[in-house]
């Protein structure tokens, strides 16, 4: 062979292995690890890479908890001054929520972080009114989505990690400066490596139309053939790509393959898919329930620089929590150590719904916006009613009681007003008879909580 | 076996070119009346001659080239200004996010109407610029074949691929009745839309003519592998003068024939493996177009359409029963 033939096949081979070197540097060096978790034959396996779980592990572990204070004593609410949804605590436990709280969301900044330290009563800083509703949201969480947080549920640290504000939090992405309104360079919400679709150049803001609007996530069908089926599936191309971003960012925050929830030779099926997928089913909701009836509504309380690049607040998708791995804080059951995060405190129980043919009156508890216990059989007598009359209409008004924040609480009041109107849109009552009203005055009691006032009115007329 | 070589001198195996046959330059033959003159005047590339011929051009462009490259690079700049604003104008962006950046067809709320540029419009304007660009290339192939006196092969093999892409850009979306559901120019979001319409008609490796498709592909690049190991294995005979050995079999041919006879008991003749080669190549895109130009229009989700017909087993349920919690009552929303 000629000098300059391997002159040009050794830098062909230098060449080669350069560009492989290039292409192969944004990959995790092998071995890893596959375990199967379905059917032989059917791909149904965890890829984990050993190297990069036990940077996962070391970050995910829960710290300890405090040993429990005594439950005897005076109540914080008789010794403090404007204690609001922890006031059923004695003086110790409420000392000690104080301590941990610090600690898992404010540990350099201290109990100045949220109180003035001068008075500790003053809702002056707006991170006490926040913190306060994130305490009744974690409650809220702890008690009503046990489809998805289970027995274990969660703390303020599983998000939080001794950082004030969350690190994986997401907000509405920034406008470009010049394409946004050109009559070039429309990216259609997508083809940008976006870190919250796994750098894929799918939709990258799966949040908004999913976890806190609530657009049709289900992109197939249950029919082999087009336009057959009581409910011909209708759902185009880009939509499985907007639904294929969520999903890339469900399976980066768990760290999991498509495969931990479904069978991935059909998606839609849910007899082949594992069991996990329910649980990630209730996630969404309740990420969408946070963002909702929590987060939004805290937007004119956090201060312009909290707020994102479109003036949003800051909100929860499934890494807040999981931070890559499936189970957060590797599924470390820290709540029970704290239960006065399990449940909402009940001031008082509800009273009874009014029942009447032209009136109907829902109570509601403590920072909910759910029709609990019996409160839905109120609306029996007025749904007779209004199909026994068919012109008609229906006014729904949403109430909230004095403690707390008015905006936050106002949007509360909304929501209850939502959820008796999809109540009774749910049964059978067009949508087109019911009015959402506005009540002319908050007409709440002056002393905290009034379980009498936490309600929505129906009328009809 | 007095042929017999040391078996790993790489050498002997024909590899790489080691030998530059060089001639005169020439033109080819004189082209008739109305054909333009061929453009550039050729010269020799010693490095190009390695993996080819090394003489380059002349070319010839003729108005149907000319018309093409138009188009064509109307289009393809088009494309690169759009991604171009998408960035900002920045130049950085285009190169580091390149891969990403895309012309998107309009959203699903415009059906087949004209959409603004803005949304979609530059994306119908693309799609025209470049099928015209295509469609005059094919013409130009055609015209130079038939005025060299060879059979139409090479266009109508194009032709395939362009039928591929006609199907996915332009047949299934009219059948549709939506510009969205055709393909975005970009390198990514085109292999990002391919995985979108897998999942959302019910995985495409259950559309059997996806199942051919790739047969044929995978054949394809079976065949080109066996034919081109064959022919270089015997090109020691004299065997890369095909043509001559299709006439007057020699030894090159006798000993490939029967190399394949011996190791599996049929062989292609010296004719006949480049109809192999042919068809293959071509019903790959084919058979692929008649299974996208099904997905959506005919057929709704391929995996249901495969079980009900029998197409694939049904594995033994191995997690507990799940039930669609959207179907349960008093379930949160």
């Amino acid at each position: 062979m000629s000098v300059t033939i391997r002159l040009s096949l050794r830098a062909a081979q230098l060449a080669a292995a350069s560009v492989a070197l290039v292409l192969l540097a944004g990959c995790e060096r092998p071995p890893v690890t596959a375990v199967q978790t379905g059917y032989r034959g059917t791909g149904m396996e965890q890829v984990n890479n050993p190297r990069t779980d036990r940077i996962t592990v070391a970050m995910n572990q829960a710290p300890e908890s405090a040993e429990p204070a005594s439950p005897d004593g005076p109540k914080a609410s008789q010794v403090y001054q404007n204690v609001q949804v922890l006031g059923h605590l004695s003086v110790a436990e409420f000392a000690r929520h104080m301590v941990a709280i610090t600690a898992w969301v404010s540990p350099q900044e201290g109990c100045g972080y949220c109180h003035n330290v001068q008075n500790f009563a003053d809702d002056g800083k707006y991170t006490k009114v926040v913190a306060r509703r994130m305490v009744q949201m974690t409650q809220h969480l702890n008690a009503d989505w046990k489809p998805h947080v289970g027995a274990t549920g969660v703390t303020c640290y599983t998000c939080h990690r001794g950082n004030p504000v969350p690190a994986q939090v997401w907000y509405a992405p920034a406008g470009r400066k010049y394409a946004e309104n050109s009559v070039m360079g429309d990216l259609a919400g997508q083809n940008i490596g976006a870190r919250s679709v796994g750098y894929s150049s799918l939709p990258n803001d799966p949040f908004t139309p999913y976890l806190l609007g609530d657009q049709p996530i289900r992109v197939n069908g249950n029919e082999a053939l087009r336009f057959t089926g009581a409910a011909a599936n209708l759902a185009s191309t880009k939509q499985a790509e907007h639904t294929y971003g969520l999903m890339m960012h469900m399976s980066n925050s768990l760290g999991v393959n498509c495969t931990f929830c479904h069978n991935t030779r059909a998606f839609q099926s849910w007899d082949e898919a594992p069991p996990q997928r329910v649980t990630a089913w209730h996630g969404i909701r309740m990420a969408r329930d946070l963002n909702v009836a929590y987060l939004e509504p805290l937007t004119s309380t956090f201060p312009a620089n909290r707020l994102g690049p479109k003036g949003d607040v800051a909100k929860v998708n499934c890494s807040t929590c999981h931070q890559g791995v499936n189970k957060p804080l590797l599924g470390a059951a820290m709540a029970k150590n704290h239960p006065e995060l399990l449940a909402p405190y009940k001031v008082a129980g509800l009273p009874a719904p009014v029942s009447e043919a032209a009136r109907s009156v829902l109570y509601f508890n403590v920072g909910s916006a759910a029709l609990g216990g019996d409160q839905a059989k109120g609306l029996v007598l007025l749904i007779s009613a209004l199909s026994t009359t068919p012109g008609s209409k229906a006014t729904i008004s949403g109430y909230h009681s004095a403690s707390g924040d008015l905006v936050p609480n106002q949007e509360l009041a909304k929501q209850r007003a939502l959820t008796v109107r999809d109540s009774l849109v749910a049964a059978g009552v067009p949508a087109d008879r019911l009015t959402l009203e506005k009540p002319v005055s908050a007409e709440a009691n002056l002393s905290g909580e009034d379980p009498a006032a936490r309600r929505v009115e129906v009328s009809v007329k | 076996m007095a042929q017999f070589q040391p078996l790993f001198s790489i050498e002997n195996q024909n590899l790489f070119t080691e030998v530059q046959p060089t001639g005169p330059l020439h033109d080819g033959p004189p082209l008739p009346r109305g054909d333009w003159r061929r453009s550039g005047k050729p010269f020799m590339w010693h490095l190009l001659g390695r993996i080819g011929n090394a003489q380059i051009g002349p070319i010839y462009l003729g108005g149907l080239g000319v018309a093409s490259l138009v188009f064509g690079t109307l289009a393809f700049n088009i494309i690169g200004f759009n991604m171009l604003a998408s960035v900002d104008w920045s130049p950085l962006q285009l190169i580091r996010q390149l891969f990403w950046l895309a012309l998107e067809p309009p959203p699903p709320s415009f059906g087949l109407s004209i959409p603004p540029l803005a949304q979609g419009g530059w994306w119908l304007v693309v799609g025209f610029l470049l099928t015209t660009s295509l469609l005059l290339w094919w013409a130009r192939t055609y015209r130079r074949a038939r005025q060299l006196g060879l059979g139409t092969h090479v266009p109508w093999a194009f032709a395939a691929a362009i039928w591929l892409y006609l199907v996915c850009g332009f047949f299934r979306p009219i059948m549709m009745g939506s510009w969205s559901e055709a393909v975005p120019f970009g390198i990514f979001p085109h292999l990002d839309w391919v995985s979108a319409l897998s999942l959302r008609y019910g995985n495409l490796f259950y559309n059997p003519f996806h199942a051919l498709s790739i047969v044929f592909l995978y054949g394809s690049v079976l065949l080109f592998a066996m034919h081109g190991a064959t022919i270089l294995a015997v090109s020691r005979f004299g065997g890369e003068r095909e043509i001559e050995q299709i006439v007057d079999r020699g030894t090159a041919s006798e000993r490939a024939a029967l190399f394949w006879r011996w190791t599996m008991g049929f062989n292609a003749s010296m004719e006949s493996i480049h109809r192999w080669a042919w068809w293959f190549a071509v019903l790959t895109p084919l058979v692929g177009g008649i299974g996208i130009l099904l997905t959506g229009t005919v057929v709704d989700n391929w995996y249901l359409w495969s079980m009900k017909h029998g197409v694939v087993p049904s594995y033994p349920a191995v997690y507990p029963v799940n039930v669609d919690p959207a179907l349960l009552i008093g379930v949160k929303p």
